[in-house]
């Protein structure tokens, strides 16, 4: 942000979709799998037939529950799904069956890591919409594969006050829809889509300024670079003495800018009311007990349990909780290596940049975490050094071979013998005379070099701290 | 073989699995008499003969026809609810060459207990409407007067049942689409609870006071239509899991010992003629062993008010779905709006377009509280209306319909005049409660009147039990079309 964020502030909502991985839609029997062939996973009941009636998926009930409590929300005994009314060719039956004034969770909140809260207004549940494909010619295609797939929509309060909180909101409200193991969290495949509000308003000011809202955002950089742009607009038009447009907006990605998709005037109507089809959902006590048994340990206890029993840095805690999958994976590894801060230092060095560079998830990646910690504890052992290990780990990813194994098999291992590294060093500094009057005329930084040579004639394999030390032995007998 | 299409169920299935008859004769006797009659009926928009005389011929052969308790019992089926394989009409041209892909879980049962389907019967576009009149594919007429309307919206169920063109119909019933028109054809027709029967597959009108029931020409016959549907299904969340007892045996005791309560002073405006029927089942009542004990419904009054805001609400969003993207008719134009609005105004009759015109004002922003939510508070006050009723009574008595059936073309251009006809059925739907109609006499002119008792939610068997002390009360089921 520009210089006009320091007279303004930028006050901004999210409204987050999650697509529930649950296995059938949210009224029917369905497949909810992603990426079927068109029109192959349909029904009388997501198709909108004549006379097909929707029943509620539990399944998506316990998910969403999930949600809320992980967010702190309160749990509605009762709530009431709702028809909103609108005609679009995506929507079979040209209402979706939602939430309205009684969701299933309401009133929680998600914590930023400064410790700053972000109100969660309501999550509720909803059926999502097919997709239209807009083929050559005249006409559109829909698919219904997609229709009738569970979501939850996550309404927060306007209590986000930058971009950057924004992107963290969503980042850690990502991180715990994958901790619940509730959705997949992608938004590229549109798993997660995020909407978002905002208006600006002089710092200091307790008003809230009209807001916008922009739509199809698919990426957390989209949202960051839409909520950058709407500040800059709207703090513009603030600047300049003008009042901001109650629009809705739809984020044009190739061009950078969003374009306008209706006014205010031109607002729906959605006349929301009661859906007759279905019952008021009740949540009961054995479902409230069977989320609370099988709620898992959440990113932020997880993170501050990783400083407290681990002694990690927070920054550490912080990285290796992101995913739940990277958490049990570092834990894994530090039991078997022993040494926590060693583990964390491998996981997010040559772990998380192998999947990084790989692309692939930590589910993927070769090396078991007890593999890892093994490697970990030959090379904290001075077994090896760790140039050697970082060659071993990469062994491991090729052969799928055990760390003693390849050791053993290469004839890796450190050479730690005192009388071998001194015989070693002897044969340097014998070769080496010139070096040797450099050094003992005050040149230390000569000791790399002597290090490097031994390295080269035991090709890698002697304790570099062991080699160092050997050298200054020898050198100061050397000085006479 | 001739006259087998004049049985009832109960008389069929007598015969049926005493072996005394055929299958096939029964359907080929009906089907004869649907050739023979229905030019001047129009009870049925198709007619399957080919495959009912093959199902007829497979129930013979196999021998399951003897012991399925409708084994080889022809009925009919309203054109709202679903045979897969078969058009599904709902008497309009929006869905005129719709073809459901699956069976409504009443009519599957229906086949799976033995019962051969006919057809499908003429109704209302959607189910919406007295007469029968709203149809965009026909004109059915009262077997009892040609020049007079069956009633309806069930009205092509109702009249098939009366001229003896199917031992039994399914029809719907939303605001009296099944008791008015059985009224208006001198047949017995039922409403159960709401939720007893599964709405899969029933074409939506308005879901919270749409339900199916049997129509038949004698209680007996209903009661074994309808037990042979009801139950839980798990394709309709709405639908009840009480148990279902075997309701047809035990009709004997009647209204022996029967609270029956009579509103009247919610009664004070029906025809003179229908008044002399009423009064006389009453009398006949009280002499059959019930007890006649007179009741108010305070907010009965405003029942039709509060059922054409909740319905025309929910229909506005039920019917949203026929745009031309799917299935059904389809507008051929250049833009997406134009598909919507020219195939909607292409689909649609007029007293469709005006519910789902009424409907989407009722909730529209700032109209919302003022209509729908009040209606809702309407039908709550009614709820409790019957509440009392039945705290003190088991069975409450009325007239079906306020008059006898109209001349055809005499109530369609003034639709709250059409309303009106339902004027004592609506509450029961509002309040969910089972409701029968059964024929108590002739008015002056031969027209048939039919009376309304209606009980407590969930007790068919009181409703039944009373409706067939009340039918041998009054003889009327002996009479036959003059």
């Amino acid at each position: 942000m520009s210089a006009r964020s320091d007279r303004y502030e930028p006050v901004i909502g999210l409204e987050v979709h999650a697509q529930l991985s649950t296995r059938s839609k949210m009224f029917c029997g369905c497949s909810a799998a992603y990426g079927g062939e068109p029109n192959t996973q349909v029904c009388p009941v997501c198709v909108g037939l004549p006379g097909a009636l929707p029943v509620a998926n539990a399944r998506a009930v316990e998910f969403a529950v999930r949600m809320g409590v992980a967010t702190h929300c309160a749990i509605a005994d009762e709530s009431v799904f709702a028809r909103k009314n609108y005609f679009y060719p995506d929507c079979p039956k040209n209402y979706q069956i939602s939430q309205y004034d009684t969701p299933l969770c309401h009133g929680g909140h998600l914590a930023l890591a400064g410790g700053r809260r972000v109100g969660i207004t309501r999550i509720h549940l909803e059926e999502d919409a097919g997709k239209l494909l807009h083929a050559e010619g005249a006409h559109s295609l829909v698919d219904m594969n997609r229709s009738g797939v569970p979501l939850i929509e996550i309404v927060s309060e306007p209590d986000i006050r930058s971009v950057e909180e924004a992107s963290e909101y969503l980042q850690k409200l990502r991180s715990l829809v994958r901790y619940l193991g509730i959705c997949d969290g992608n938004m590229e495949e549109g798993s997660l889509r995020c909407d978002v509000n905002i208006s600006v308003r002089e710092k200091g000011s307790a008003d809230l300024g009209v807001k916008t809202e922009v739509k199809n955002l698919n990426s957390f950089k989209q949202v960051e670079q839409a909520l950058a742009y709407e500040f800059e607009r709207q703090a513009g038009i603030a600047e300049a003495g003008g009042a901001v447009a109650q629009d809705t907006l739809l984020w044009n990605a190739e061009r950078g800018v969003a374009e306008v998709m209706r006014s205010k005037e031109e607002a729906h109507d959605y006349r929301y009311f009661p859906e007759p089809d279905l019952l008021v959902l009740r949540v009961d006590e054995s479902l409230r007990a069977r989320v609370a048994s099988g709620m898992p340990e959440l990113p932020d206890a997880k993170e501050a349990r990783f400083v407290a029993q681990y002694k990690l840095p927070a920054y550490d805690a912080g990285v290796l909780t992101a995913t739940r999958e990277v958490a049990d994976y570092f834990e894994a590894a530090a039991e078997a290596a022993g040494e926590a801060k060693a583990a964390s230092n491998w996981v997010m060095g040559e772990v998380l940049r192998e999947l990084n560079e790989r692309k692939i998830e930590i589910a993927a990646f070769e090396v078991a975490p007890a593999a890892l910690g093994e490697l970990i504890r030959i090379q904290v052992a001075g077994k090896i050094n760790s140039s050697t290990a970082k060659e071993v780990l990469r062994k491991m990813i090729a052969t799928g071979k055990t760390a003693p194994g390849i050791v053993a098999e290469k004839g890796l291992e450190q050479i730690s013998d005192d009388d071998a590294i001194e015989r070693a060093a002897t044969e340097v500094l014998d070769a080496h005379p010139g070096e040797v009057s450099k050094y003992l005329g005050g040149k230390e930084k000569v000791m790399a070099f002597f290090v490097g040579q031994l390295m080269k004639a035991t090709r890698g394999k002697a304790n570099p701290k062991l080699a160092t030390d050997t050298f200054k032995r020898l050198l100061e007998a050397r000085r006479g | 073989m001739s006259a087998l299409h004049t049985l009832g169920v109960s008389e069929l299935r007598a015969r049926l699995a005493a072996g005394e008859m055929s299958p096939v004769d029964a359907v080929a006797s009906t089907l004869d008499a649907i050739a023979a009659r229905d030019a001047g009926v129009g009870a049925y928009l198709e007619v399957f003969a080919d495959d009912a005389m093959a199902r007829a011929r497979a129930l013979a052969d196999s021998g399951d026809c003897r012991k399925l308790p409708l084994g080889g019992v022809p009925i009919a089926i309203k054109d709202n609810i679903c045979v897969a394989g078969k058009r599904t009409t709902c008497a309009s041209r929006i869905l005129r060459d719709y073809v459901s892909p699956y069976t409504a879980t009443a009519a599957e049962r229906l086949q799976a207990a033995g019962a051969i389907v006919l057809g499908k019967t003429n109704l209302d576009e959607f189910a919406m409407g007295s007469s029968t009149e709203n149809s965009a594919l026909g004109t059915t007429r009262n077997p009892w007067d040609p020049a007079r309307a069956p009633g309806g919206s069930s009205g092509g169920s109702a009249a098939a049942v009366a001229a003896e063109m199917a031992a039994a119909a399914l029809g719907s019933d939303t605001g009296g689409s099944i008791r008015q028109p059985a009224s208006f054809c001198g047949v017995v027709g039922m409403k159960p609870t709401y939720g007893r029967v599964s709405r899969y597959g029933l074409v939506a009108f308005a879901s919270s006071l749409d339900q199916i029931g049997p129509i038949a020409r004698s209680v007996a016959d209903v009661a074994l239509v309808l037990e042979a549907m009801c139950g839980h299904d798990p394709r309709d969340a709405t639908s009840l899991s009480a148990p279902v007892d075997r309701w047809s045996e035990r009709l004997e005791a009647g209204l022996e010992g029967m609270t029956v309560g009579v509103p009247a002073a919610f009664l004070a405006d029906m025809d003179a003629t229908v008044r002399a029927a009423f009064d006389a089942a009453l009398a006949r009542a009280r002499e059959g062993g019930a007890r006649i004990r007179e009741v108010t419904l305070p907010h009965a009054a405003y029942a039709v008010a509060a059922y054409y805001i909740i319905a025309n609400a929910e229909a506005s969003a039920n019917l949203a779905r026929y745009d031309g993207v799917k299935y059904g008719h389809r507008a051929v134009v250049d833009t997406l709006y134009d598909m919507y609005t020219r195939t909607r105004d292409q689909g649609f009759g007029a007293e469709v377009k005006r519910r789902i015109l009424l409907g989407t004002y009722v909730l529209s922003a700032g109209y919302y509280d003022a209509y729908y939510r009040q209606a809702q508070k309407v039908r709550s006050l009614i709820i409790r209306d019957f509440e009392a009723v039945f705290a003190a009574c088991d069975l409450l008595m009325m007239p079906t319909a306020p008059t006898p059936p109209f001349r055809l073309g005499e109530k369609i251009d003034d639709p709250i005049l059409m309303y009106l006809s339902d004027v004592y059925t609506i509450p029961v739907n509002l309040a969910g409660l089972p409701g029968i109609s059964l024929p108590v006499g002739l008015t002056d002119g031969r027209l048939p009147v039919g009376v309304q008792l209606v009980g407590r939610a969930l007790d068919e068997e009181r409703v039944l039990r009373g409706a067939a002390g009340l039918e041998r009360a009054c003889g009327f089921h002996e009479r036959a079309i003059g």
